[in-house]
């Protein structure tokens, strides 16, 4: 960058929760009292705000370069700022104690970012950053100097599958929607994001909207759509604002609208929001949203290519694949085909969460073994427990247990151990975690998501849960995990989308891979993990009890007694197991076995 | 045209036709729960599930154009495992008071579940309660017996074109109901009870009457108005208790309310059974013969028209006649009576 004093103060939803927009404000004060003219723009000391680096665990997160020189700080506090004004943007000399440690470097240095490489670097409200960074040079070059078959093949040659779950070959869906004879033709842009503790689309689009706009043009040009959607929840209030904001100044700039860089293609993106049903993210569902209709999947084919919105041809992709489309047309297929495994090129977005030190969103190389990702870029499991297994592909994805740890993550390696890729969710569960409690949590999810249009889906997935928690609860019963297989497997084969079909797969999963928990709590009545309540004893260590009484008071149903001061007993005929003593108590003194 | 293989037998169909049109050519039977051919398809019950070489899964077969070359099978282990898993969930959530119930010997489900043997139910647990009592004059709505199949949605929405109904909550909440859950006000066409498989829905002037033991079915036309719809009466006795409509007719069983539902006159005491005849001025109506009747009308016509000329004379006629009978009754006007003085309520 250029010579002069640059600060990023991470902006995302997750900069802002922890009080991004207290420190920016902050430090525009500190700026005007300490005389630094012009501070929030291109001059000499620049004030900016950046989208999601992806460790929001870190966050405020806020980058200081002088001269070149970048130092970034974590953990950032309004009340802070003055020290950094004062001592590093005037005086020079950073704040060791408050810069960020290896791990930091480490989460970021195993990673490859491609997608996410401005995230964290330029400011997404600004369209001149993007067009800064060689922004809507590909879309001029490919509406400029490409056919649209040309284009279609570039894409097909990168081997770009989609991100939002399916995997399917970009490049193919497109010639697919280009070949059918249409007036008409839409494409649409699928940031519904249901998946709970996904938000890889979220900050891309908040934090780089201009490269998914961008993506969309190339598309919309390669199929012959002049009319554009962005489906996205109205949960990410900041993403649909930003996304707002960067539709405007692109249609200023004549990049969106008609006769776009002086051809005859036109095109206008407009704007839907969902209303925050998991469905919803269903293409055919979405279109039916979009369409005014509830949120309801139908049977395919016909597909969306030859028979989508408003009986069109449509092409609907994820955010993700959208904000590669850029970097492929301007670096290339065989550059994109350059990293990746076999049949996976390019990289994927990840959410990693759960039970590991670095948790975040990443980037990754596609085939990355799973070990890699979960003890280098995640920094391994939290609190030195045994790592267990992880569950990827968010609520319908599978548990891949600690025995494929050298698994390849893409689609191929996942799909080939009953997991998916899905959207890219990680989620890490260590010794702690009960897997039957696990698959209970995602059926959950499922179940409540169900849209209700087919029987084994919306009574299906509500037996399996019945069944999950009552083996939970010690009540399951002799031939309850035959039954569970057997039900499960009918849903995933009978249901009419994909939420359905793979509804049941962290059941099928949980049981191939961790059957004897199963065996444990059904036939022994124990929870090996020591999370369903139900199943185990509580107890007061005497020695550890100083007698506060507050678990006495928490206990809903009186079967805790014992003097102030005196060590407390539980009655375990009248304990129903709630578990309120043990999260009640300061001294660890409530156990349970 | 098409050429596919279902079940080892070769078959042609026309383009666009789907594989469950193509299995009902051949007469295969696929068990089908939400399927109307009178409706767009819909799939949401997964019964008429084949299996299709080269496709990974079992598809629906009521959604599945056919295509060129294709194989399908409909009656795999498989296939009837998938099956009977779908009917008994559905059971599973069901009241199973078959006994009480209107539909029963006339519902879809309980056919199924004896088609299948279903008696124990591997799935037994929660089940909906939707059962709010929906006031209006002419449908019955038990929510509890609904299995989501969309067809009342469908028609009301496709045929009626008036979309009274539709879908709330997600999930095993899922159901159908009027805006907000209000009461259902509407046409009352009831055409969404006609296609109901189940006893969701049901008639309110049938509640209590015979269901199909002792019930005779007579074919005849509606007398509401010249469309002439075709209805099926179901009588007891002396007593017509239900008017149906069936699908391969003319109006493709669709009717409108007065067709379905107004049939209470039929058994009305105040009923004229025989031609009435006021002899005298301020006299009584007396009972006639209906020869008596015709002769009495013909003979006032003549002297009329003897009297004070045939312009002296109008003729009113009705919608309810069939243009057969309204195109013998302007002729009679016309050609016999000698005047143009003639019209009609609805004049179509
Ligand atoms: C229940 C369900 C939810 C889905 N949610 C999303 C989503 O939130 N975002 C998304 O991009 N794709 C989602 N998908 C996948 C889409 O149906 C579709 O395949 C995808 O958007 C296609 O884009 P791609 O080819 O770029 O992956 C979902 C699929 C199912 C079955
Ligand atoms: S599988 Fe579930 S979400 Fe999909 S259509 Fe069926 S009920 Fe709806
Ligand atoms: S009676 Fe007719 S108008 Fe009323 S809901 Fe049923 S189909 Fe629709
Ligand atoms: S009420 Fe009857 S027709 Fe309507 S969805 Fe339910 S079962 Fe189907
Ligand atoms: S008849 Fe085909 S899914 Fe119901």
């Amino acid at each position: 960058m250029n010579d002069g004093i640059v600060v990023n103060v991470c902006m995302g939803t997750g900069g802002i929760a922890a009080g991004g927009d207290m420190v920016m404000q902050e430090f525009i004060k500190e700026f005007e009292t300490a005389g630094v003219k012009n501070a929030t723009v291109k001059e000499k000391c620049r004030l900016h705000k950046v989208g999601c680096r992806g460790f929001c665990a870190r966050d405020v997160l806020v980058d200081i370069t002088v001269d070149g020189q970048v130092s970034t700080y974590q953990y950032i506090q309004p009340e802070m700022v003055k020290r950094l004004v004062q001592e590093h943007v005037l005086g020079a000399k950073p704040i060791t104690e408050w810069l960020v440690g290896d791990d930091y470097h480490v989460f970021h240095d195993n990673q490859t970012k491609r997608v996410l490489a401005d995230l964290g670097k330029i400011d997404p409200e600004s369209i001149e950053e993007y067009l800064g960074v060689d922004g809507y040079k590909a879309a001029e070059k490919t509406l400029t100097t490409m056919k649209p078959e040309e284009v279609i093949q570039v894409v097909k040659d990168s081997g770009l599958r989609g991100r939002g779950g399916g995997g399917f070959p970009t490049g193919v869906k497109w010639s697919f929607c280009a070949a059918n004879k249409a007036d008409q033709r839409y494409i649409i842009c699928n940031a519904d994001e249901g998946d709970p503790g996904a938000f890889m689309d979220r900050s891309v689009v908040e934090g780089n909207p201009h490269a998914v706009i961008e993506g969309m043009i190339i598309g919309a040009y390669a199929i012959g759509a002049s009319v554009g959607y962005v489906y996205i929840r109205a949960e990410y209030p900041l993403a649909v604002d930003r996304l707002r904001l960067a539709l405007k100044h692109a249609e200023e700039r004549g990049f969106l609208g008609k006769k776009l860089f002086g051809t005859d293609f036109s095109l206008k993106i407009k704007v839907k929001l969902g209303a925050g049903a998991f469905v919803c993210g269903e293409e055919t569902a979405l279109i039916a949203s979009i369409e005014g209709e509830r949120g309801m999947p139908r049977a395919k084919p016909p597909f969306p290519a030859n028979k989508g919105l408003w009986g069109k041809p449509t092409i609907i992709n994820n955010v993700e694949t959208f904000a590669n489309i850029p970097q492929i047309m301007n670096k290339g297929a065989a550059w994109y085909a350059s990293i990746g495994s076999e049949k996976s090129k390019g990289t994927k977005v990840i959410a990693l969460t759960g039970k590991i030190k670095n948790t975040g969103l990443i980037e990754i190389p596609m085939g990355m073994p799973l070990k890699d990702i979960i003890f280098k870029v995640g920094g391994g499991i939290e609190g030195n427990k045994l790592f267990k297994a992880v569950q990827t592909g968010g609520p319908s994805g599978g548990c891949i247990p600690q025995q494929f740890i050298d698994l390849p993550v893409d689609y191929e390696g996942l799909a080939s151990v009953g997991s998916m890729m899905g959207s890219g969710g990680m989620v890490v569960l260590d010794e702690t975690d009960c897997m039957v409690n696990i698959s209970k949590f995602f059926l959950q999810f499922t179940q409540s998501e169900s849209c209700g249009k087919c029987v084994p889906c919306r009574i299906g997935t509500k037996r399996l849960l019945e069944i999950l928690t009552r083996i939970t609860e010690g009540e399951g019963k002799e031939g309850d995990i035959e039954l569970l297989q057997q039900l499960a497997e009918d849903v995933r084969d009978s249901s009419l989308c994909g939420l359905g079909m793979s509804a049941p797969n962290p059941v099928i999963s949980t049981i191939k891979y961790f059957r004897h928990e199963y065996e444990a709590h059904i036939k022994h009545k124990k929870c090996p993990a020591k999370v369903c309540n139900k199943l185990l004893t509580f107890f007061i260590r005497e020695d550890m009890c100083v007698g506060c009484g507050m678990c006495a008071k928490a206990c809903s149903v009186n079967a805790i007694s014992g003097e102030k001061k005196q060590p407390h007993k539980i009655n375990n005929s009248m304990c129903i197991q709630c578990g309120s003593c043990f999260d009640a108590c300061k001294f660890s003194a409530v156990l349970k076995e | 045209m098409i050429n596919l293989t279902i079940d080892d037998k070769q078959i042609e169909v026309a383009e666009g036709a789907t594989v469950l049109e193509a299995a009902r050519k051949l007469n295969i039977d696929i068990p089908t729960l939400c399927h109307d051919p009178r409706l767009k398809p819909y799939g949401a019950c997964r019964l008429c599930i084949v299996e299709i070489g080269g496709m990974a899964k079992p598809v629906t077969s009521c959604t599945t154009p056919a295509t060129n070359g294709m194989v399908v099978k409909t009656n795999t282990a498989k296939l009837y495992r998938l099956r009977k898993t779908t009917v008994e969930l559905l059971l599973s959530d069901h009241p199973n008071d078959c006994m009480t119930c209107i539909g029963t010997g006339d519902c879809k489900l309980q056919e199924l579940a004896y088609a299948y043997g279903i008696r124990e139910n591997r799935f037994q647990g929660a089940m909906r309660d939707h059962n709010r009592v929906d006031v209006n004059p002419f449908i019955t709505r038990e929510q509890n017996k609904c299995v989501m199949c969309g067809l009342c949605v469908r028609v009301c929405e496709e045929v009626q074109g008036v979309g009274a109904i539709g879908y709330a909550e997600r999930g095993f909440e899922a159901k159908v109901i009027p805006p907000f859950g209000h009461d259902l006000k509407c046409e009352f066409c009831g055409q969404c009870v006609s296609v109901c498989p189940t006893g969701a829905l049901s008639g309110r002037l049938w509640s209590g009457k015979p269901r199909m033991a002792g019930v005779k079915f007579t074919d005849t036309t509606c007398t509401y108005c010249g469309c002439g719809c075709n209805i099926t009466l179901r009588s007891t006795g002396d007593q017509v208790i239900r008017i149906d409509s069936k699908p391969d007719s003319h109006n493709r069983g669709w009717l409108c309310v007065k067709g379905r539902f107004g049939f209470e006159f039929i058994n009305s005491a105040d009923r004229l059974t025989t031609p009435l005849i006021r002899r005298q001025k301020g006299g009584e109506f007396e009972q006639a013969t209906w020869d008596e009747a015709y002769d009495y009308v013909a003979k006032r016509l003549s002297e009329i028209k003897d009297k004070h000329g045939a312009d002296a004379l109008g003729g009113l006629c009705s919608a309810r006649c069939t243009n057969e009978e309204n195109y013998l009754f302007q002729k009679m006007f016309r050609a016999r009576i000698g005047t143009n003085n003639v019209d009609h309520c609805a004049r179509y």
